[in-house]
């Protein structure tokens, strides 16, 4: 069985794939990639199944020795990635030779990198997802990221090398956006008239604690009418909660299932995969669409994906 | 958006791939039971293309495969979900105990909400111990079971800012409801005692300790008993 030796393991690297969905009841949020799309692609370069596991790595890269070769692809940002002596461009799949090393250093674009193998990233699935949820310590390796030294096993390879690239219009598709479409949340009509003008108007900041759980935002304070307390309900992905103090924060991959504060505003499918590339101070706006508009965004995003035009061979 | 009502419940859209379905807006036990016979009613009959439920109060928020359903559909389905809620059995939620040490080495906000309170750490830690909880629903964190209801006395307002990380086993209390802390979290409850039970176990074929519907109460312990079954 093929491996993966962790020499440098970069801010917070982890295991994760499409999430696990239906443990809501037990209080077990779905987690998986932060921008999934990536990583589907990823899958894709590699000839694996969309939701196999790969290393999703955020802002600061590690450094990985494939001691018996490997298949890999990274898509998302570009974190300046050299395989020994050579650039690895983000986007096309790569033979990597035994012993080969891959080092990658802080990004240039966006939040998050993924690095995709042929066989996918192997470990006891938790709950049917090899996801990993960091706060409860499940899923993953060990449920926590990567340290110096771990070493990940690498599943069963059953395909040849095939040199693949995404083609351009996709990449187009998904290139950064920093304005993010949103649907009104259950609780809009509880803000003042004001409050949502300036929120549809204004500039927010990514602030300094966000992680996969949440995105605080930073920018023009967003009042309730009135000082109704909200009786603690589901939370959706996306879903952009407004606590007393005024500062909205978007709720993310491992976010808590329940919550009880009113959300004004919900990310769209189609736009979930961009909040994964977002780094602190990142400056985002919202633009309002309607449930219809936000379904046809999906539509077409999908069929895109599963367009045979996407990848290259 | 307008909210659409099918017998005694009321529909609103949350995102573009899910709906939160109310029966009210008030914690009673009676929105409790009608929360349990849908959700396992949707437990036993899913409906294709919902991916999960999660259940609180008096509502319960149904996130869909966006590609294959739309809020108008799920909601016809839900109808005749609805039309056969009366009819749902639900089992007797189970009795348990949870051991609590309320020790001040677990007990940071004790203090603070006895003389909020105006009577003594003794007589809140009586209080807390005093009534049968009913587990309305688990969220937040895996594992974690929203209590309810506190003896009226004891409702307290949540830390004005929370804390960095609570250590698991926490037992908290925020307006008048009380709950664990299955993991070391962020959280603005005030902790008044901890339990040496492990709330949620991944290895365990049931992985909660306690469920929706069971009904608890908590049996103060020493530190050395703590000690004790903490080791065990």
């Amino acid at each position: 069985m093929s491996t993966i030796e962790t020499q440098a393991p970069g801010l917070q690297t982890t295991v994760q794939d499409l999430g696990r969905n239906g443990f809501g009841p037990i209080g077990v949020s779905p987690s998986g990639a932060a921008d999934p799309i990536s990583l589907r692609l990823g899958n894709q370069l590699v000839a694996n199944d969309e939701n196999a596991a790969g290393l999703e790595m955020m802002l600061l890269g590690g450094t990985f020795v494939f001691p018996e070769g490997a298949i890999l692809a990274l898509t998302g940002s570009d974190f300046g990635a050299m395989l020994d002596d050579l650039r690895l461009e983000i986007g096309t799949s790569v033979e990597v030779r035994p012993g080969q090393a891959l080092r990658l250093g802080p990004t240039s674009s966006g939040a998050r990198c993924y690095l995709c193998v042929h066989g996918g990233i192997a470990v006891q699935p938790f709950l049917g997802s090899a996801s990993t949820h960091i706060l409860s310590g499940l899923g993953g390796l060990e449920g926590r990221a990567l340290q110096k030294g771990d070493v990940l096993r690498i599943g069963s390879t059953t395909e040849p090398f095939r040199k693949r690239a995404i083609a351009p219009q996709a990449a187009e598709h998904l290139s950064r956006r920093e304005v993010l479409r949103v649907t009104l949340g259950p609780q809009a009509g509880w803000f003042s008239e004001s409050s949502l003008r300036s929120f549809y108007a204004r500039t927010y900041r990514v602030g300094e604690q966000s992680n996969r759980m949440g995105l605080r935002l930073e920018g023009a304070a967003v009042t309730q009418r009135g000082a109704r307390e909200l009786i603690t309900e589901g939370v959706s992905l996306g879903a952009i909660q407004v606590p007393a103090g005024g500062s909205p924060i978007i709720l993310f991959v491992d976010q808590q299932t329940t919550g009880g504060y009113p959300k004004i505003a919900n990310v769209i499918s189609a736009d979930l995969h961009r909040l994964g590339q977002l780094r602190p101070r990142d400056e985002i706006r919202f633009e309002l669409v309607t449930f219809d508009a936000a379904r046809s965004l999906l539509t077409k995003q999908e069929t895109l994906l599963a367009s045979r035009e996407l990848i290259l061979e | 958006m307008r909210t659409l009502t099918i017998n005694d419940a009321q529909f609103q859209p949350a995102s573009d791939q899910s709906l939160l379905l109310y029966f009210g807006q008030q914690i009673t036990i009676g929105a409790h039971q009608r929360v349990r016979q849908l959700l396992r009613l949707l437990e036993q009959e899913p409906i294709a293309g919902v991916r999960n439920l999660n259940p609180a109060y008096c509502s319960i928020l149904i996130s869909f495969n966006a590609l294959r359903l739309n809020h108008g559909t799920l909601q016809e389905i839900l109808g005749s979900y609805l039309d056969r809620l009366d009819a749902m059995q639900i089992p007797e939620g189970r009795e348990l105990q949870i051991p609590v040490c309320y020790g001040p080495e677990f007990a940071p906000d004790l203090n603070e909400v006895a003389s909020l309170h105006g009577m003594t750490p003794d007589r809140v830690i009586e209080l807390h111990a005093s009534v049968t909880y009913v587990v309305y629903f688990l969220g937040f964190l895996p594992g974690f079971a929203y209590l309810g209801e506190l003896p009226e006395a004891l409702a307290t307002p949540r830390l004005d800012s929370p804390r960095r990380s609570t250590p698991p086993g926490s037992v908290g209390i925020a307006g008048n409801q009380t709950g664990v802390y299955p993991f070391a979290a962020p959280g603005g409850w005030r902790l008044i005692g901890r339990t040496p039970i492990a709330m949620f176990r991944p290895d365990r074929e049931a992985m909660s300790f306690l469920s929706i519907g069971d009904r608890v109460r908590f049996t103060p312990i020493s530190a050395a008993r703590f000690a004790t079954m903490e080791n065990a």
